[in-house]
């Protein structure tokens, strides 16, 4: 049965790929413990005959399995810390994104697309109830915020997940990379409707999204 | 710092004799006390596991009205089907009495109570009456958590980790007397707290035996005594945050209220200032008393003694600066995701420290398989899981994709009732012949054991592969998403397996009550064990030691060259 | 100081069970349909009757996208609109009317064990206005095969917010006091709207599709009418009835 969900943004795969090699390293180090415990649980199981071996440790042995998880999770932290830089980074949004602001509330995630003027906070703004239509290959930018308590947009198979905070505007980016429709998930408790707080993103080729753009900014239907 | 313990002949009470309230009620003695902590976490053990229960029945089969679920309120269930709004109570208050009613009194308040004046060589606790109060404050503070779910419109349902604003607003929540009930309740539970760590450092610091120097402590000792100094500086950042937050919801202050000024992340990053301590205060404990358990069981010296001890001590100063990565998704600044991140990846080194040395100590053993030895194995073993799979969620890239999934749940679970609860059960196994006199029986917590590590395996390691899907937490009705429905079996099957983990605790609960009175005598020392308690009677008088003891090596004395027997208690001397 | 435990213990919970609030499951008979008054406490035999015109072009009633919940977008064949304004051939629909004041000073009124009754169906609460007495109890029923939650957001009276996740779900709640108009919400579908006129007495009506309302059971006297719409706000009227007689009255709102 597969697992982790498919990929559909240009990062999902180097989370996935973290994912994979940190899965076997501690794959690795789990092995050398649980067969290591196997064996030396069935190896020196009490017989009558045998005493145990007196001794109070190495400092050898603490030196050597001090040093290989240190030096294992420098490495990893480092990997992280620049791959979390280019995901996450405020200051460094991708250039030529399409901007659409989300306003999460109870239970629903009101999006606000810029229209024809392709600007945020001008009149020919326009908000739908839980559908997000972005073009595929291009970076998006949400304005992430939240009216009544914190939720969290989250949406699978991007490998996307923001807390959305009253009171703050977040930014988050992504780049979808296949067309479709995918489910946006609330990933913070907020009250007795969390579990059904369930949005779609619509994933067009380029000109589909102009030509939907074109046609709900013109007063198309829906609160 | 003193290694000389000073006598306090006097605390034993005099020689009149006490009334039965004076003796098993309100009594000043630390075992009696640590007694009454015991039953009163198992009770609260069982509620968080019942609570829990419900939870994986609407989960294994969402929208089904509960077996006898008939019983429960309208306001809880509709024909028997639990409400979303009842859900998240159950959530909540599982996760609320599991942490700190069941499994941090039974490490501190039992253990922390029961083992440190006996193993240090001390008459009783620095503080005996203070202790006496210690006990009936967290009493208390269990009714008071308790009554939440008789008050109009619920108990508290905003996770036991209450983030606000949910948790300040009734309007978003729809909750108001049982959050503040539950606010009430923790607080007085954190006076509780802070006043049995104060007992215990004090003990610790100044009533050691003669002989007993800080490198003689058994690693159980100088677990429970760091855990008590993370205890009394963590909880009252808690009860700061907690009164905040009480004065949120009945006082009409906006500390956390954005539209008043208020910031919500402040709570996130008070709550786990704490928090994450508290989580080390759950564990550090469940070590040191595996540690005592696995070089009794393998007839060997711990294995790095002193590593050990720094490990601990390393353990507790790094888990003050980790506490962010429970935020990374949080909206705070990446930036400090990446400081936060470097931290915690840091204090998986100490973790593996311990583990390689409980394997050392294993090594050239001479393994004997008592219930107490099986559930410390245990500990090891299922711990390690938890631990390496905290290294995902630490990488903070991955942790986007992980936070709030199961993939936490499956953590948590592991390091808490893999670790934690493993380790419980061994020193209750351990250490009944000494509290009560009485053998519990070998063969039932065999099968207890056995019973318990399959279905626990069964319920809680699925819980990754459900995380891997992206499986959210918290959610009353997963079927409610498309990418979720194809794992509905998945859920069903961990639910098939918490139910079994919960019968499997019959034998246990059986064992316990019947061995109270039909156990067989316990000897003075049952397990071959070389602490302090074991050379005084089972159970110990009031007072302990006829006289102090004088302490001449370390805990650990296993198959030593210098004796024919494969141990030697602290106290005995070695004819040379 | 065992006995100072006990009673802590006991008033820690009566203090957690607070007051009241309602919840009460209540075997409803089937009650209250959108225009008749609650008839059960008529003190005389007087009544009033009348109408609500509306003059002007209606506003157009905004389309409800239902694309996230099928299943009740599939109940509305040609498309969902919401009801906010509800025009046929000049006469206005959902106006709450009721008396509001000239009752005899000190008369109270038991409340009918009888529920006033609000269904959601395709996602939309009907009826979209509804009277209650104070006590009466007001039976909600979802008959959609989803989750809504019902969140009263009063003013004056204890609020509630419920969830009936399943279709068949039924919930009783009460209101202690007078509030016109308490509003009912729903957060899982933003756009569902419905408000409850609570009353201390019978004497109030709901104007149907043709504009006409009768509030009976009336004594002698003269009284002020006050009609709500949720848009076009109030109106008043005075009207003064005879024993055994009927008066007309007419209320008139306009498009802005």
């Amino acid at each position: 049965m597969h697992w982790l969900p498919p990929q559909a943004s240009t990062f999902a795969s180097e989370i996935d790929f973290m994912f994979w090699v940190i899965l076997v390293i501690t794959g690795i180090a789990f092995v050398i413990v649980e067969v290591g415990l196997l064996w030396f649980v069935i190896r020196y199981r009490h017989r009558p005959d045998r005493r145990a071996y007196y001794t109070h440790g190495s400092k050898t042995a603490e030196i050597i399995w001090t040093a290989i998880p240190a030096a294992t999770v420098i490495v990893l932290g480092v990997w992280s810390g620049r791959v979390w830089g280019e995901i996450k980074r405020r200051d460094r949004l991708p250039a030529n994104a399409v901007r659409v602001a989300i306003a999460a509330k109870q239970f629903e995630w009101n999006v606000t697309y810029a229209g024809a003027d392709g600007a945020l906070g001008t009149p020919d703004d326009f908000t739908v109830r839980n559908q997000l239509h972005v073009p595929v290959d291009r970076p998006v930018v949400v304005d992430l915020t939240a009216e009544d308590a914190i939720h969290s947009f989250f949406v699978p198979v991007f490998r996307l997940k923001q807390d959305a905070v009253p009171g703050m505007r977040i930014p988050v980016w992504f780049e979808a990379t296949q067309v479709g429709e995918y489910e946006i998930a609330c990933a913070e408790l907020c009250g007795l409707g969390h579990y059904r707080m369930r949005g779609m993103v619509h994933v067009h080729t380029q000109e589909d999204f102009d030509r939907w753009m074109l046609a709900r900014a013109a007063g198309g239907e829906g609160r | 710092m003193t290694t000389a313990a000073v006598h306090h002949e006097a605390a034993a009470g005099g020689h009149h004799e006490l009334s039965f309230v004076r003796k098993y009620i309100f009594s000043t003695d630390h075992k009696i006390i640590g007694i009454q902590f015991l039953f009163m976490s198992l009770f609260f053990l069982l509620v968080g596991g019942l609570l829990a229960m419900m939870m994986r029945w609407q989960l294994g089969y969402p929208g089904k009205a509960v077996p006898g679920g008939g019983v429960l309120p309208e306001t809880m269930a509709s024909g028997g089907v639990i409400l979303p709004e009842f859900y998240n109570s159950l959530v909540t208050m599982h996760g609320t009495f599991m942490v700190f009613f069941a499994i941090m009194p039974l490490l501190v308040g039992v253990y922390g109570n029961y083992l440190i004046p006996l193993k240090i060589g001390a008459p009783d606790m620095a503080f005996p009456r203070i202790n006496m109060a210690s006990f009936w404050i967290a009493f208390g503070a269990g009714i008071i958590m308790l009554a939440g779910f008789f008050a109009t419109g619920g108990h508290a349902a905003a996770g036991w980790t209450s983030y606000a604003p949910l948790s300040a607003r009734s309007d978003l929540s729809g909750v108001h007397m049982g959050q503040v009930l539950w606010l009430v309740g923790l607080i007085v539970l954190g006076l509780s707290s802070i006043l049995g760590s104060m007992n215990y450092i004090t003990t610790v610091v100044n009533l050691r035996a003669p002989g007993m120097t800080w490198f003689r402590l058994p690693l159980s000792i100088w677990a429970l005594f760091i855990t008590a100094i993370l205890v009394l500086l963590a909880m009252p950042v808690l009860s700061g945050a907690l009164i905040m937050l009480l004065f949120d919801q009945t006082l009409g202050t906006h500390f956390f209220d954005v539209s008043a000024g208020g910031q919500p992340l402040m709570w996130q990053h008070l709550f786990w200032f704490f928090g994450h301590p508290e989580v080390y205060i759950l564990i550090l404990p469940a070590m040191g008393i595996v540690s005592d358990i696995i070089a009794n069981g393998s007839r060997k010296p711990i294995f790095g003694y002193h590593s050990m001890v720094f490990a601990i001590g390393a353990i507790a100063f790094l888990g003050w600066i980790v506490w962010g990565h429970h935020m990374f998704q949080s909206g705070m600044n990446p930036m400090l995701g990446t400081s936060f991140m470097i931290s915690t990846m840091v204090i998986a080194v100490p973790s593996a420290i311990k583990t390689f040395n409980w394997m050392g100590t294993l090594w050239r053993g001479n393994i004997h398989f008592h219930t107490p030895m099986l559930n410390a194995l245990a500990f090891v073993s299922m711990f390690v899981i938890g631990g390496l799979s905290g290294i995902f969620m630490a990488s903070t890239p991955v942790d986007i994709f992980q936070h709030d999934t199961y993939f936490i749940v499956a953590h948590i679970h592991y390091v808490l009732f893999g670790g934690s609860l493993f380790a419980i059960f061994g020193a209750i196994y351990f250490w009944y012949p000494k509290m009560f006199g009485r053998m519990m029986s070998e063969r039932l917590g065999k099968v207890h054991f056995v019973l318990t590590f399959v279905f626990y395996n069964l319920t809680f390691f699925p819980m990754h592969f459900l995380g891997m899907t992206g499986h959210m937490r918290r959610i009353y009705d997963p079927t409610q998403y498309e990418f979720l429905r194809p794992y509905q079996g998945t859920n069903r099957l961990i639910t098939v397996g918490a139910f079994l983990l919960l019968a499997s605790q019959l034998p246990f609960i059986w064992n316990f009550f019947w061995s109270l009175r039909k156990g067989a005598k316990a000897p003075l020392n049952p397990w071959r064990d070389n602490g302090l308690e074991w050379t005084v009677p089972s159970p110990p008088p009031h007072g302990n030691f006829a006289t102090t003891p004088t302490v001449h090596h370390g805990p650990y004395e296993y198959s030593s060259p210098l004796t024919t027997d494969d141990y030697l208690p602290q106290n005995q001397e070695v004819r040379p | 100081m065992r006995r100072m435990m006990l009673a802590v213990g006991t008033v820690a919970l009566c203090v957690a069970c607070g007051g009241g609030g309602g919840g009460d499951q209540a075997g409803g008979a089937e009650g209250g349909d959108q225009a008749a008054p609650a008839a059960a406490a008529a003190l005389g035999t007087a009544s009033v009757s009348g109408n609500v015109l509306f003059t002007g072009t209606a506003p157009a009633n905004p389309a409800i996208d239902m694309a996230e919940e099928p299943a009740c977008r599939d109940k509305h064949p040609e498309g969902p609109r919401d009801p906010e304004v509800v025009v046929t051939d000049g006469k206005l629909a959902n106006v709450f009317v009721y008396v509001k004041s000239g009752l005899p000073a000190g008369q109270t009124f038991p409340a009918p064990s009888a529920p006033a009754v609000i269904d959601q169906d395709g996602c939309l609460y009907h009826p979209r206005v509804l009277g209650v007495m104070v006590g009466q109890p007001l039976e909600i029923r979802n008959s959609d095969p989803v989750l809504h939650n019902i969140k009263a957001v009063p003013t004056v009276n204890r609020g509630f917010n419920i969830s009936q996740p399943q279709a068949g779900m039924t919930t009783t709640r009460t209101f202690s006091d007078p509030e016109v108009m308490v509003p009912l919400e729903c957060n899982v579908h933003g756009w569902m709207n419905a408000f409850l006129g609570v009353v201390a007495h019978p004497f109030f009506a709901v104007s149907g599709t043709d504009g006409t309302f009768t509030i009976g059971g009336l004594p002698a006297g003269t009284y002020e009418l006050e009609a709500w719409h949720e848009k076009f706000g109030t109106r008043t009227a005075s009207v003064t009835v005879t024993d055994g007689g009927t008066a007309t009255v007419e209320f008139s709102f306009a498009a802005n």
